[in-house]
């Protein structure tokens, strides 16, 4: 999943990157195909290169390895809203058809099941990178017909919904899980399922998903990791899980 | 001029029930040692504002000191709920926090206004989130072009509070690494109240270095490891491990109030706190 999240970053793009699955992945772009991607993290940390992944925002490790650090309000404004990022790496806690998502709450927001932190920069990441991906683990649970809140707009309503509400980016143009690759129909603007997973069958996916997902007539199975791939992969957890655990 | 002062007077004489405070720090830079003042003075009735609220507004909350919480991002970073919030919204213990809910670019564009004494920073936010009923947002038109705005009122806070690295013996003080809204939010605030972790004779900061001049300052205390467990980015790193134990420290009402009990109520100041956490 992290290394089929990887493989669609382009290099040299500007990106935008939340904690967690997307870190990861975008990390893994950088020290696989895509070493001149510049990753930003909402920290204000800019082109950072980052030896281990960061347990949080704004960890120490990305002030250091970074060619600025700006504040707050700069990163918001000039950079992000400013329009000057071209993708956007989110996560997320619930997803709908239309790649709209849920970073919030579950369940009813005065009456909690799960209280999530809530939207961080995540908004203003969907609305305004050039494009978006979005990563997390295929389940009923997280890919619902309807998101207990909707805390980031995707493709809205679908059709030509998010072009009416004139925000400056493309939206979310792919969605990576751990059994394969959806994208949006570029009319309806509806999630496809247009790539498995090695060893995934398609009903796997179907069965995962709380609507009816719609299947691509040709789908495609993601090429398998390669030795490199997973090598840095496992170099780069191994490091985190020492960074991290080893400090007092 | 800023005073300087030992923290507990600087709290003493800053900070008052009621108010609107910010205590501003983005991961780097938590004013703990500042936090745990207010705590230990039992400061009641203050409406809390931080774009991310984590560890140190948990402990505050869950200590009595707040009525109202206004964030973009709550939670233990990499580890995951905060108790004492989640308790205090859901079931309004010890008392009912309100709360006021943003995404982090209308916090950071209302801090902005804040600083810039303007009624409201604009922004393209919040449109086609489920957020709006939960904020103080209003769309606005533009008056050049037309095109619908969020604009969110200023967040102007009674007392700001933030750690820093340093500041000379006038008060002039110096901060680096990631610095998130601490600017905006101490031009925005009425009082200010900075901790460092050293005073010292000159800063020699180079030029474009985030000073804030002791004239725009109330009170700056020395306090050495003063955002324990946050970092001092140049001074010392996270302490992660115990962000993990407060997992467990702040699940059970009976053992987070055992813990603030003994480790705040019952320490003089941050040193003695340190000690008893084992970490000095």
């Amino acid at each position: 999943m992290t290394i089929a999240a990887a493989r669609m970053v382009k290099n040299g793009t500007a990106l935008f990157v939340g904690i967690g699955l997307p870190s990861a992945a975008a990390n893994l772009a950088r020290l696989t195909h895509a070493p001149d991607t510049i990753l930003i993290y909402e920290s204000g940390t800019i082109g950072t290169k980052p030896n281990v992944l960061p347990l949080s925002i704004g960890d120490g490790e990305l002030a250091e390895t970074s060619d600025t650090v700006v504040g707050i309000v700069e990163i918001f404004n000039y950079w992000l809203m400013g329009g000057k990022i071209g993708l956007g790496f989110l996560g997320a806690a619930q997803i709908d058809k239309f790649a709209n998502i849920n970073s919030t709450v579950i369940g009813p927001y005065g009456k909690p099941k799960v209280r999530l932190p809530g939207a961080g920069g995540a908004p203003a990441i969907a609305a305004s990178c050039g494009e978006v991906l979005v990563t997390l683990r295929h389940s009923t649970k997280a890919f619902v017909e309807k998101l207990d809140f909707r805390t980031s707009g995707g493709h809205m309503e679908g059709g030509d919904s998010r072009e009416k509400m004139r925000f400056p980016g493309k939206g979310p143009v792919a969605v990576i899980t751990d059994l394969g690759v959806l994208t949006p129909d570029p009319i309806t603007k509806e999630l496809l399922l247009t790539s498995v997973h090695p060893g995934v069958t398609v009903e796997q996916v179907v069965a995962a998903t709380g609507w009816p997902l719609k299947v691509a007539s040709e789908v495609k199975t993601t090429p398998l990791p390669t030795a490199a791939e997973l090598q840095v992969l496992r170099d780069l957890n191994e490091r985190t899980a020492k960074a991290h655990g080893g400090q007092a | 001029m800023a005073k300087i002062l030992p923290l507990s007077e600087a709290i003493a004489e800053f900070v008052r029930d009621g108010d609107t405070i910010a205590l501003e720090g983005f991961t780097h830079l938590i004013p703990y040692a500042a936090g745990h003042e207010i705590i230990r003075q039992k400061r009641r009735n203050l409406t809390l504002v931080r774009m991310t609220p984590d560890v140190l507004y948990d402990q505050m909350i869950g200590a009595g000191c707040a009525i109202k919480l206004k964030f973009s991002w709550g939670g233990n970073p990499g580890v995951g709920s905060l108790h004492r919030l989640r308790d205090a919204v859901e079931k309004g213990w010890p008392q009912p926090l309100a709360i006021e809910e943003h995404e982090h670019a209308g916090m950071a564009v209302a801090y902005a206004a804040g600083a810039s004494h303007l009624p409201f920073g604009i922004l393209r936010g919040y449109a086609g989130t489920d957020l709006t009923p939960h904020t103080t947002v209003q769309f606005i038109d533009c008056p050049f072009t037309g095109e619908k705005l969020a604009a969110v009122q200023a967040i102007r806070p009674n007392v700001t509070v933030i750690h820093a690295q340093k500041a000379d013996r006038k008060g002039n003080v110096l901060l680096w690494g990631i610095v998130g809204a601490q600017k905006e939010a101490v031009m925005a605030a009425d009082r200010a109240i900075v901790t460092v972790e050293e005073i010292v004779d000159k800063l020699d900061a180079p030029p474009n270095a985030v000073i804030l001049p002791t004239w725009i300052l109330s009170a700056v205390a020395e306090v050495k490891h003063g955002a324990f467990p946050s970092y001092t980015h140049g001074y010392y790193p996270r302490n992660n491990a115990f962000y993990k134990q407060w997992d467990v420290i702040s699940k059970d009402r009976d053992t987070f109030l055992a813990w603030i009990d003994k480790h705040i109520m019952n320490t003089k100041d941050f040193a003695e706190f340190r000690r008893s956490v084992g970490v000095a």
